[in-house]
C-alpha cells in the first residue's frame, strides 16, 4: 500500500516514464557533490528502482532541511552541534562517508617545497607573522631562499567546510586562535583577503607574489598548486595526499565516538595527515517511512562497502577499513518503527 | 521622452474624460480597466510582500542588536555578533567609484553615437555596447581576477601611489583586489546602460531644438551642451540611475575582486565588502537562526539603501529642473 502511495506520488511530482521508481531527497554539503553524484549514478545499477536526487545547497541549509524534515538525507562537511542536534524532531545520525583534507598554498619564486607547522600557520593567520623571511619560518625550512616579502593570506569569503577544516585545526593547534577567532563556516578573519570558493583563492593566490591561502585537497590536485607538508601530532612532517587523508580517520578510529561527531584534525599516527575531515550524511535514526527508509539503508550499506572503491579517483580519500567496521554496527541502528530495518531487507 | 510624457498627461485626461461620456457601458473596456489595475496592483503587492517577509525574517537580529547593527563594523559568525557598516559603506563606495568613471564615459559614447558619429558606424557601435550588457557578471568577474587585478597591482596602483600617494585615497600596500577593482569592473558593467539608454534619449530630442541653437550661431558643442543635453537632462538622469541600480545591487562579479573583508578604510587600494556579496557568500553555509536574520536583515538594508538612493536621486532631479519633472520648459 505504501509503496503504491510513494509510486504514485513520485510519477506525479517528475512524470516520471512507466515504470515506477522511489525518489529519495536529499540536500547540503557542496564539497562532497561530486561523489555522491558519482554514487547515485552507480547505484542505479545496483537498484535500478530507487533514484537519488540530491541539492547542493550548502551544508548549513542541509541541516535545516533535515531538521525541518523537507528532505529524505541531509548532507554536512561540518558536525551538528548539540544545540542544533537538539531542534531535531528526532535523532539524527552522523554517517561519514569520505573525508577531504584542506592543503596551504603559496606563491613563491621557484614554488619551493615548504614546511609548516600549525602554530606557524595560526600565527600567519592571526597576522602575527607577516613576512616569509620570518626565523620561524626560516628554520622550518633551512634550504629554502626565503624572500624579504610581506605575507599577503588569503582565505576563502563563502562560507565552506573547505573553512571549516581549516579553522578546526588552528583551533585545535593554538590556544589564541580558539579563544580569538574560533571555528564555524564563516569566521571573523584577523588578516587576509577572501576569495569566492576554491577557484577565487586560487586566483588570488596565483595572481599575488608571497600569497598563501589554503584550498581542497581535490583542487590542488588537479590544478598543480605547491601544497605545504604540515607537521602532524606525532611531531612527523607529512605531504597531503589520499592515503595520508585516510590514514587520518584510522588514527583517530581508536577513539572514535558512537556518533562519529568526531573531528579529524591533528589526528595521531605517524603516517596522518593533520587537517582532514569526514564529510557527512545526517538520517533520522527512526524512518518516517518503511520503504524509503529500507532503501536509503540498503544505499549506506552500498556506500560504505562497493561505494569506497568510487572516491579515490575523484580525489576523495575513502574510509578507513576499522570505520567501516564501526559504521556498519551504526546503520544497523536504523529502525522504521522501532523495527530495524537492515535486518528486514536481509 | 520627456516632450511625450507631458503631451501624454492631456491625451491621457481626455481620453479618460471620453471613456467616462461615451464608452461606460463597454464590456470589453471594463475587463481591460480591471485587468490592468490587477497588474499594477499585483506588482505593487509583490514589493510590499517582499519587504514583509525580510522585516519578518530579520526580526531576531533587529532584536538583539537594535541600531547598533547599522553602526558597528564588527562580523563575528562565530560569537554571533554581528554589524552591518562596512558592507553599507562598501556598496556606498563601490557604486560610486563606479558612477565616477562611467557616466563621463557613458554620456560621451552616448552624445558621440547620437550627434556626431558618422551614420555607418552608428548601428555597429550600439550594437557592440549593446551586447557588453548581455556578458553574465561572472564572466567579468573571472576576467577581472585575471587580467583586470593583475594589471591594477602592477602597474596602476603602484602608478598612483607614487603620484597621487599623499591622498588617503591611494595608500596602503597593492593587493589589486580591492574597492578600486570593484568600482572599475562595476564601471565597466553599468557603461551599456547608461550609454545605451542616453543615447535612446539623445535620439528622442527634436531636431528642431539642435536647428534652433545651431541658427542662432552656436557651436556644435554648444549646440549640444546647451540644447540636447539640457533638453534630455530628466532622461539622462533616468539612465545614469538604472546604472546606479545595477552597480548597487550587482554581486558575483564584485564578489570576485572587492577582497571581502569587512572593514571601512579610506584607501580605494584596501580590501572592501558589499551588503550583496555578504549575503552571497554567507547564506548557504549559514546555520545558526540568528546569523541567517543577520544575513536577511542586510538584504532588508540594502532594498532600503537603494530606494533611498533612488529617492534622493529623484529630489535631486526635482530640485535642478526648478520643481518640474522634464526639462522641457527650459
Amino acid at each position: 500500500m505504501k509503496i503504491w502511495i510513494s509510486m504514485i506520488g513520485l510519477v506525479l511530482i517528475t512524470a516520471a516514464p512507466a515504470h515506477a521508481q522511489m525518489l529519495i531527497n536529499g540536500a547540503g554539503a557542496t564539497f562532497p557533490y561530486p561523489i555522491y553524484s558519482k554514487w547515485f549514478d552507480e547505484y542505479t545499477k545496483v537498484d535500478p528502482e530507487v533514484r537519488f536526487n540530491y541539492q547542493a545547497i550548502g551544508s548549513g541549509g542541509g541541516i535545516r532541511q533535515i531538521t525541518e524534515r523537507t528532505v529524505d538525507f541531509g548532507a554536512t562537511d561540518g558536525p551538528m552541534t548539540d544545540e542544533q542536534m537538539k531542534k531535531a524532531p528526532g535523532e539524527l545520525l552522523h554517517i561519514p562517508t569520505v573525508l577531504g583534507a584542506v592543503v596551504a598554498t603559496y606563491n613563491l619564486p621557484g614554488q619551493p617545497k615548504l614546511n609548516f607547522t600549525g602554530e606557524v600557520l595560526a600565527d600567519i593567520f592571526l597576522g602575527k607573522i607577516t613576512q616569509w623571511s620570518d626565523e620561524r619560518i626560516k628554520t622550518l625550512n633551512p634550504s629554502v631562499n626565503l624572500p624579504n616579502q610581506p605575507i599577503v593570506v588569503v582565505h576563502r569569503s563563502d562560507g565552506s567546510g573547505t573553512t571549516y577544516i581549516w579553522v578546526d585545526y588552528l583551533s585545535k593547534v593554538s590556544g589564541e586562535w580558539a579563544q580569538k577567532v574560533g571555528k564555524g563556516t564563516s569566521v571573523n578573519w584577523p588578516v587576509g583577503l577572501g576569495g569566492k570558493g576554491n577557484e577565487g583563492v586560487t586566483g588570488q593566490v596565483k595572481n599575488t607574489p608571497g600569497a598563501l591561502g589554503y584550498v581542497e585537497l581535490a583542487y590542488a590536485i588537479t590544478n598543480k598548486l605547491p601544497a605545504a607538508t604540515v607537521k602532524n601530532q606525532a611531531g612527523k612532517f607529512v605531504e597531503a595526499t589520499i592515503e595520508s587523508t585516510t590514514a587520518a580517520a584510522a588514527g583517530a578510529a581508536n577513539n572514535m565516538p558512537d556518533d562519529f561527531r568526531v573531528s579529524l584534525t591533528n589526528a595521531p599516527g605517524d603516517q596522518a595527515y593533520p587537517i582532514a575531515s569526514f564529510t557527512w550524511l545526517l538520517v533520522y535514526r527512526d524512518q518516517a517511512n518503511e520503504s524509503k527508509g529500507k532503501a536509503l539503508v540498503k544505499f549506506l550499506w552500498w556506500a560504505i562497502h562497493d561505494g569506497q572503491k568510487y572516491p579515490a579517483t575523484l580525489l576523495y580519500a575513502p574510509l578507513p577499513a576499522p570505520v567501516v567496521k564501526q559504521l556498519e554496527a551504526r546503520i544497523k541502528q536504523i529502525t522504521f518503527s522501532g523495527k530495524p530495518l537492515l535486518a528486514a531487507t536481509k | 521622452m520627456p516632450a511625450a510624457s507631458r503631451h501624454g498627461v492631456g491625451t491621457a485626461d481626455a481620453l479618460s474624460l471620453a471613456s467616462r461620456g461615451l464608452h461606460r457601458t463597454r464590456s470589453g473596456d471594463r475587463v481591460f480597466d480591471w485587468a490592468v489595475k490587477c497588474a499594477v496592483w499585483s506588482v505593487i503587492l509583490l514589493a510590499a510582500a517582499l519587504a514583509i517577509s525580510l522585516a519578518w525574517k530579520s526580526w531576531p537580529a533587529m532584536q538583539s542588536f537594535g541600531w547598533r547593527f547599522l553602526v558597528t563594523s564588527t562580523w563575528d559568525p562565530v560569537a554571533g555578533s554581528f554589524g552591518a557598516l562596512p558592507f553599507i559603506y562598501g556598496t556606498l563606495v563601490s557604486s560610486a567609484v563606479a558612477l565616477l568613471i562611467a557616466v563621463p564615459l557613458s554620456l560621451g559614447a552616448a552624445i558621440y553615437l547620437a550627434e556626431l558619429a558618422p551614420f555607418w558606424i552608428r548601428p555597429p557601435i550600439a550594437f557592440l555596447i549593446e551586447m557588453l550588457a548581455a556578458v553574465p557578471s561572472v564572466v567579468y568577474g573571472l576576467w577581472a581576477i585575471f587580467v583586470l587585478v593583475p594589471w591594477l597591482r602592477t602597474s596602476v596602483q603602484p602608478g598612483l601611489g607614487r603620484w597621487l600617494g599623499f591622498l588617503p585615497l591611494f595608500q596602503g600596500p597593492a593587493y589589486g583586489v580591492g574597492m578600486l577593482a570593484a568600482g572599475l569592473i562595476l564601471a565597466i558593467m553599468v557603461v551599456p546602460y547608461i550609454t545605451s539608454v542616453s543615447r535612446e534619449v539623445l535620439l528622442a530630442v527634436p531636431n528642431a531644438q539642435r536647428e534652433a541653437a545651431l541658427g542662432i550661431g552656436a557651436t556644435r558643442w554648444e549646440a549640444t551642451r546647451m540644447a540636447v543635453l539640457r533638453y534630455g537632462r530628466s532622461g539622462l538622469i533616468g539612465a545614469i540611475l538604472l546604472g546606479l541600480g545595477r552597480a548597487l545591487g550587482e554581486t558575483m562579479a564584485v564578489t570576485m575582486v572587492i577582497g571581502n573583508r569587512p572593514e571601512i578604510s579610506l584607501s580605494l587600494f584596501a580590501p572592501g565588502y558589499t551588503m550583496a556579496s555578504v549575503i552571497a557568500n554567507e547564506f548557504t553555509e549559514a546555520t545558526s537562526d540568528l546569523y541567517i536574520s543577520a544575513l536577511v536583515q542586510i538584504g532588508l538594508l540594502l532594498l532600503v539603501v537603494t530606494i533611498l538612493v533612488n529617492a534622493l536621486a529623484r529630489l535631486l532631479v526635482w530640485t535642478v529642473s526648478g520643481g518640474h519633472v522634464t526639462g522641457a520648459r527650459e
